[in-house]
């Protein structure tokens, strides 16, 4: 019995902790789209969303409780299989990668003996990821460029004009901006000798205090990192895929009810994860300066407040497309693909050139 | 216990995918099981230690491309029934095939079976990006370059296949296009 615990506990705390992932990211998306309508709102001078609850708080619920109750319209001439499909590889794609982000240091002062059946005996350190892999950006990666199908399919298998033009213009947007991310992604990887994203952060927070965090030495590949991030979650000034006044809504013009808020919630999931992967490349994750001087280093309120510090620099990313969405108007399709190929795309492999360059040099 | 559990559930996916690939008419529910079978396959890697083989498995067969396929799929315009009449000799050329694969599997676990037992080393890291990295860029170097140079030949040969004409040469096209646009309005 004992024995049968002690081999199963690692994985239930694995579940446990990939289940309270999940639930506390999808909080924070409902909160994101409240907070989106708000700030919105205030960009147009107009309220917001301010009936359901004090200040609007209860709007994601009231949101979410008419998707479920919404008719579930399904295209007689789709594709049944595809069309089901669709928004599950869509969100499932967007959530897997969460799993892998470290959202703060490693706890090393509580021990973990007093549980029962000594399945934890004399386990002392937390690590607050869920899952630390080896090659953590490169599964970041492709777990995004997976998730191009979720998009790709709905539009295929809806047999409408709109949404299979969404579709296309989506995927050869997705297919496009994933090179310039990769090239600025590489520039830090390269600073930092290693794929774990727990190794990166490790490599700011050790480095010197001109380098700390990685913004400062890489700041053209963190534009590039930005700007095909806004591309990749097809957000605001890149929402070709769903261009209202071209496409009625693009690839999810025949969804609707939950299917459709599977989309929706994807699409906000996609950012937060992008945001995070911007914190950890470039801001230095959950690194707080001079913290260590005031807690001990691996004590519980040096966790907490780096915590807080990892969610207040996703929150400013959050805050940034928001913003960004408030402010400037769409592409063009011919724009984006010239933008991305002729510009975006040079420059990150100049950065690239340039910070071999001097890796090189700094390594000899 | 549990990676042998794991095993058989990928294996199992991955064999159901390949099946669905080669059973569905349509090209793209075949496209579709052909990401599946490249998906589980990478969880079988990732349970034998080689994250980096895993991923990179997605990252390029499942994500760029058979994205690409799934692209060109979608732009044609394909019929509901194609004519599978000229297809009936290769069905003769796929059993044999078959019939050849399948006592490669057969020796393949036969020789399986004769080698003795070896205990798996703990400390090996084959599967690990560094050692990857290292073996490449020092053991096979050569292999590596000549890829490269091989990869370069193809883009360029894409980009120059599909490049912009210029003004008079686009003229010429669109005018004979026209022409004959016209004769088989005539005829």
């Amino acid at each position: 019995m004992e024995e049968t615990l002690k081999l199963i506990f690692p994985y239930v705390v694995i579940l446990i902790g990939v289940l309270l992932a999940f639930q506390g990211v999808l909080m924070i998306v409902a909160y994101t789209v409240l907070g989106e309508r708000k700030v919105l709102g205030w960009i147009q001078g107009r309220v917001g969303p301010n009936r359901v609850g004090p200040w609007g708080v209860l709007q994601p619920f009231a949101d979410l409780l008419k998707f479920i109750f919404k008719e579930d319209i399904v295209p007689n001439e789709s594709s049944k299989l595809i069309y089901y499909l669709a928004p599950m590889v869509a969100l499932t794609c967007a959530l897997m990668p969460i799993v892998v982000y470290p959202f703060g240091p490693t706890i090393t002062t509580i021990d973990w003996s007093f549980l029962p059946y000594g399945i934890a005996e004399g386990v002392h350190t937390l690590r607050l990821v869920i899952a630390q892999i080896d090659v953590g950006v490169l599964f970041v990666l492709s777990i995004t460029s997976v998730g191009v199908y979720g998009i790709m399919l709905a539009g295929w298998s809806s047999n409408s004009k709109y949404s299979l033009m969404g579709g296309l213009r989506s995927s050869a947007q997705m297919i496009s901006y994933e090179l310039a991310m990769g090239t600025s992604v590489i520039g830090v990887v390269m600073l930092a000798g290693s794929l774990d994203l727990t190794q990166i952060i490790q490599a700011q927070v050790t480095s010197p205090w001109y380098m700390r965090i990685f913004i400062i030495p890489q700041f053209i590949g963190f534009v590039v990192f930005l700007i095909s991030a806004f591309a990749e979650t097809n957000r605001v000034p890149f929402d070709l895929p769903e261009a209202e006044t071209e496409l009625v809504a693009g690839f999810h013009t025949e969804y609707s009810a939950l299917k459709f808020a599977l989309f929706f919630m994807a699409e906000y999931v996609n950012m937060f994860t992008v945001s995070m992967m911007a914190t950890v490349l470039f801001l230095g994750g959950w690194y707080v300066p001079g913290l260590s001087h005031v807690f001990d280093v691996g004590s519980v309120p040096y966790a907490l407040i780096s915590i807080g510090a990892f969610v207040g620099k996703v929150i400013f990313f959050l805050f940034l497309y928001i913003w960004i969405r408030g402010t400037l108007p769409r592409f063009r399709f011919d724009q984006l693909m010239n933008f991305g190929w002729k510009f975006l795309l040079p420059l990150g492999l100049l950065n690239l050139i340039g910070t071999i360059i001097v890796v090189f040099f700094l390594n000899r | 216990m549990v990676s042998t559990a794991l095993f058989f559930l990928f294996a199992g996916f991955a064999i159901m995918c390949a099946i669905s690939m080669v059973y569905h008419k349509n090209p793209l529910y075949s496209a579709i099981s052909l990401v599946g079978v490249f998906i589980s396959l990478a969880c079988i890697y990732l349970t034998l230690a080689a994250p980096f083989i895993a991923i990179v498995q997605i990252l390029v067969y499942a994500g760029a491309i058979m994205v690409l396929v799934v692209f060109v799929i979608m732009l044609l315009n394909l019929d509901d029934e194609p004519n599978t009449s000229r297809l009936k000799y290769l069905y003769a050329l796929g059993g044999g095939l078959g019939i050849v694969l399948l006592a490669q599997t057969l020796f393949v676990v036969y020789a399986v079976s004769r080698t003795p037992n070896q205990a798996i080393d703990p400390n090996a890291t084959v599967g690990n990006t560094l050692d990857i990295g290292r073996a490449m860029y020092t053991d096979y170097l050569l292999p590596v370059e000549i890829v490269g140079v091989m990869l370069l030949m193809a883009i360029v040969g894409s980009v120059v296949l599909a490049r912009r004409l210029s003004q008079p040469q686009l003229e010429l096209v669109i005018d004979k296009e026209e022409e004959r646009i016209s004769e088989e309005i005539n005829s």
